[in-house]
C-alpha cells in the first residue's frame, strides 16, 4: 500500500518537471543555453542530455550530503558539487563527440551557472532523500531537453531545411537565415510560449465556453467577501 | 430638454479609424496601379498575396485571442499593401506571404492589436524577411519588360519554401538593355554612379514595387495631407532633415557623398516619410515631439545610407524612430496653459 503510493509520488515527481513545471515553457529558466545553442536539434539534444546528467547526479550527491552541509556555505558547496559534474561532462563530450563539443563551446562549462540546477538543489534536493531528489531532477532534465529540442527542431527545420542533419525538403530549400541567428531563438521561444499559454487558457476555459463570461466568476469572488462582512456584522451585533 | 454633462472634447470631427484607414488605402491605389503598370502580373500578384496573408493573419489572431473581428477597420489591408510596396517586385510570392504573417503577428497581434503596436507592422514584416531572406530581398527585376502583362517574372512563382527561380534568363529574353539589377543607392555606394533624375521620377530605376516614383508618392501623400488624414509635420521633418544632411555632406565633400537629389528621390525615403513614419499608433503626438521624431528618422536614414553596411536605411531609421516615440513624447510634453512651475 505504502509502496504503491510512493510509486505514484515518484511518477508525479518525474512528470512535474516534464510537464507541469517544465523549466523552459513554464518556469522560463536556463534561457541562456536555451536561446544560444538551439540552432540545431542535435546541439539541443546534446545540451539537454549534458544538463540532465549534471542535474541528476549533483542533486543526488547534494541530497546525500544535505545533513552535513552547513547552512551558511550551502550555495558555495552546491556550486563545487555541480562544477565537479560539469567538468566530468566537459571531458566526456570532448571524448565522445568533438564536433558537438565545438558546437556547444563555452556553454558546456556554463552549465555550472544554469539556474535550473542550483534552483533544484536549493528547492528540492536539499530537503529530500536521494531517490526522490534524483527522480525530480531527472524529470526536470527531461523537461529541459524537450524544451531545447522543441526550439532546436523548429530552428533547424526552417533555418537549414534539416532535422538532426537529415535533409528534409531537397536541395532547393530556401533557408530562413534569421532562424539560425539570435533573433530566431527569441522568435521561436516566444512562439512556443505563446502556443502553450494559449493552449493552457483554452483548457482552463473548458471546451464549451469560447467566450469567457466574467460575471459568474466575479460573483463567486464576492461571496467570501460578503461572508466575512456578514460575520463581522454578527460580531458587532 | 436635457443637458448632458461630459468632459471635453465636445466636438468630434466624425472621423473614426476605419474612415482614416480607408482613405490611406485610396491614396495608395495610384501607387499600386503605377507599380502594376511597371512590373505587370508579378507586382499585382505580390500586392494581392501579401494583403490576403495579412488579412488571414489578422483573422487567425482574432480567433485565437477571442476578440472581435477587426478586418473591417482596414488596418490589416493597409499593412499588407504598404508591405507589398516595400518588397522587390520579383519577390517570391510565398516569401511575401511569410512577410505578411510576420507583419501582423509579430508587429501587431502580439502587442494587443491596432493602437498597441510600438512598431509599424509593415516594417516589422519587411525587417523579418530582410533578416530571413537577405538575397531574395535584394534581387531586383527590370521595369517595363515587354512581356510583363502576359507572364510572371519567374522568381514570383517559386514553389513554397524553395530557393527563388533564377531570373537572369528571363531578363535576357526580355531584352532589357543595360539592366544591372542594382538600385540607384546601391549603384552609388558600389560604383559611384549617379542616376539621372528623370529615371527616378518615371520609375525606370530598379527599386521596390512602390518606391519607384517619388513624384507620384508625393502627390498621393499631398492628398492625405490636404484632407488632414496625416500630420504634415512628420514627412516635412523627415525629408527636410534628410535634405539638410545630404546637402551638408555634399558641401563637405562632393566627391565622396552623393548629390542631394539622389538622397531624396531614391530608395524608400518618400514612401517611408509619407506613409510609414506617419502611422498614428507609432508616432509621437506632441507638437514638438513630431518634429524631433521626423528629424531623427531623416538623420538616421542618411547616416545608415552613407556609413552603414546596408544601402538603404529608411526601414531601420523608422523602426528606431518608433522605438523612441514614447520617450520623445514624455520629454516634450507641452506646457499646460496657466500651469506654474513647481
Amino acid at each position: 500500500m505504502t509502496m504503491s503510493t510512493k510509486q505514484v509520488t515518484n511518477m508525479e515527481q518525474l512528470l512535474e518537471g516534464i510537464w507541469k513545471q517544465n523549466p523552459v515553457f513554464v518556469m522560463v529558466l536556463g534561457m541562456c543555453p536555451t536561446l544560444a545553442v538551439t540552432v540545431s536539434a542535435f546541439n539541443a539534444l546534446g545540451m539537454g542530455v549534458a544538463t540532465s546528467f549534471v542535474l541528476v547526479f549533483s542533486c543526488g550527491l547534494i541530497s546525500l550530503l544535505r545533513k552535513q552541509i552547513p547552512k551558511e556555505v550551502r550555495i558555495a558547496t552546491y556550486i563545487v558539487i555541480i562544477a565537479t559534474f560539469v567538468t566530468l561532462v566537459d571531458y566526456i563530450i570532448q571524448a565522445v563527440s568533438l564536433a558537438l563539443y565545438d558546437a556547444l563551446g563555452a556553454f558546456i562549462q556554463l552549465i555550472v551557472v544554469n539556474c535550473i540546477i542550483l534552483g533544484r538543489a536549493e528547492a528540492h534536493a536539499a530537503k529530500n532523500p536521494p531517490l526522490p531528489a534524483m527522480v525530480n531532477a531527472l524529470g526536470m532534465g527531461i523537461g529541459f531537453t524537450i524544451g531545447l529540442l522543441a526550439l532546436g527542431s523548429v530552428r533547424e527545420i526552417l533555418g537549414a531545411g534539416k532535422l538532426f542533419g537529415i535533409t528534409l525538403f531537397g536541395e532547393h530549400f530556401q533557408p530562413w537565415v534569421v532562424m539560425v541567428l539570435p533573433p530566431g531563438g527569441f522568435f521561436v521561444l516566444g512562439g512556443w510560449l505563446l502556443l502553450f499559454a494559449w493552449w493552457a487558457r483554452r483548457k482552463n476555459a473548458g471546451p464549451r465556453s469560447p467566450h469567457p463570461n466574467p460575471l459568474p466568476e466575479g460573483e463567486g469572488a464576492n461571496v467570501p467577501l460578503r461572508g466575512t462582512s456578514d460575520k463581522r456584522g454578527h460580531h458587532g451585533a | 430638454m436635457s443637458i448632458e454633462l461630459r468632459p471635453s472634447p465636445h466636438l468630434h470631427s466624425g472621423r473614426d479609424v476605419p474612415t482614416i484607414m480607408r482613405h490611406v488605402v485610396y491614396a495608395l491605389f495610384p501607387v499600386c496601379a503605377f507599380s502594376i503598370w511597371q512590373y505587370g502580373l508579378s507586382a499585382l500578384a505580390l500586392i494581392v498575396t501579401v494583403t490576403l496573408s495579412c488579412l488571414a493573419a489578422e483573422r487567425i489572431a482574432n480567433r485565437m485571442s477571442g476578440t472581435v473581428n477587426t478586418l473591417s477597420d482596414w488596418s490589416a489591408t493597409i499593412t499588407g499593401v504598404l508591405l507589398a510596396l516595400t518588397l522587390p517586385p520579383a519577390f517570391p510570392l510565398w516569401m511575401g506571404a511569410v512577410a505578411g504573417f510576420a507583419a501582423i503577428w509579430l508587429g501587431k497581434s502580439l502587442f494587443g492589436g491596432l493602437g498597441h503596436n510600438p512598431f509599424n507592422p509593415a516594417l516589422v514584416g519587411r525587417a523579418f524577411v530582410q533578416a530571413a531572406f537577405p538575397t531574395a530581398i535584394t534581387t531586383w527585376a527590370p521595369a517595363f519588360a515587354p512581356q510583363r502583362f502576359s507572364e510572371f517574372i519567374p522568381s514570383s512563382l517559386t514553389l513554397p519554401f524553395m530557393v527563388p527561380n533564377d531570373i537572369s534568363a528571363w531578363v535576357a529574353a526580355n531584352m532589357v538593355d543595360g539592366f544591372t539589377g542594382a538600385t540607384p543607392l546601391a549603384r552609388w555606394k558600389f560604383e559611384h554612379f549617379v542616376y539621372p533624375v528623370e529615371d527616378m521620377i518615371t520609375g525606370a530605376a530598379s527599386a521596390s514595387s512602390g518606391e519607384t516614383s517619388a513624384l507620384l508618392l508625393l502627390v498621393c501623400g499631398l492628398y492625405l495631407i490636404a484632407r488632414k488624414f496625416m500630420d504634415w509635420r512628420i514627412p516635412v521633418a523627415v525629408v527636410g532633415s534628410a535634405m539638410i544632411m545630404a546637402w551638408g555632406f555634399q558641401l563637405y565633400d562632393a566627391e565622396t557623398y552623393p548629390p542631394m537629389h539622389l538622397a531624396l528621390l531614391s530608395g524608400g525615403l518618400m514612401l517611408g516619410a509619407l506613409f510609414m513614419a506617419t502611422d498614428m499608433a507609432t508616432s509621437p503626438v506632441t507638437p514638438m515631439g513630431v518634429w524631433v521624431y521626423g528629424a531623427l528618422i531623416g538623420v538616421l536614414t542618411i547616416l545608415i545610407r552613407y556609413f552603414g553596411g546596408l544601402t538603404e536605411g529608411v526601414m531601420y531609421a523608422i523602426l528606431v524612430g518608433n522605438a523612441a516615440a514614447p520617450l520623445i513624447d514624455k520629454y516634450l510634453q507641452p506646457k499646460v496653459f496657466g500651469a506654474r512651475k513647481k
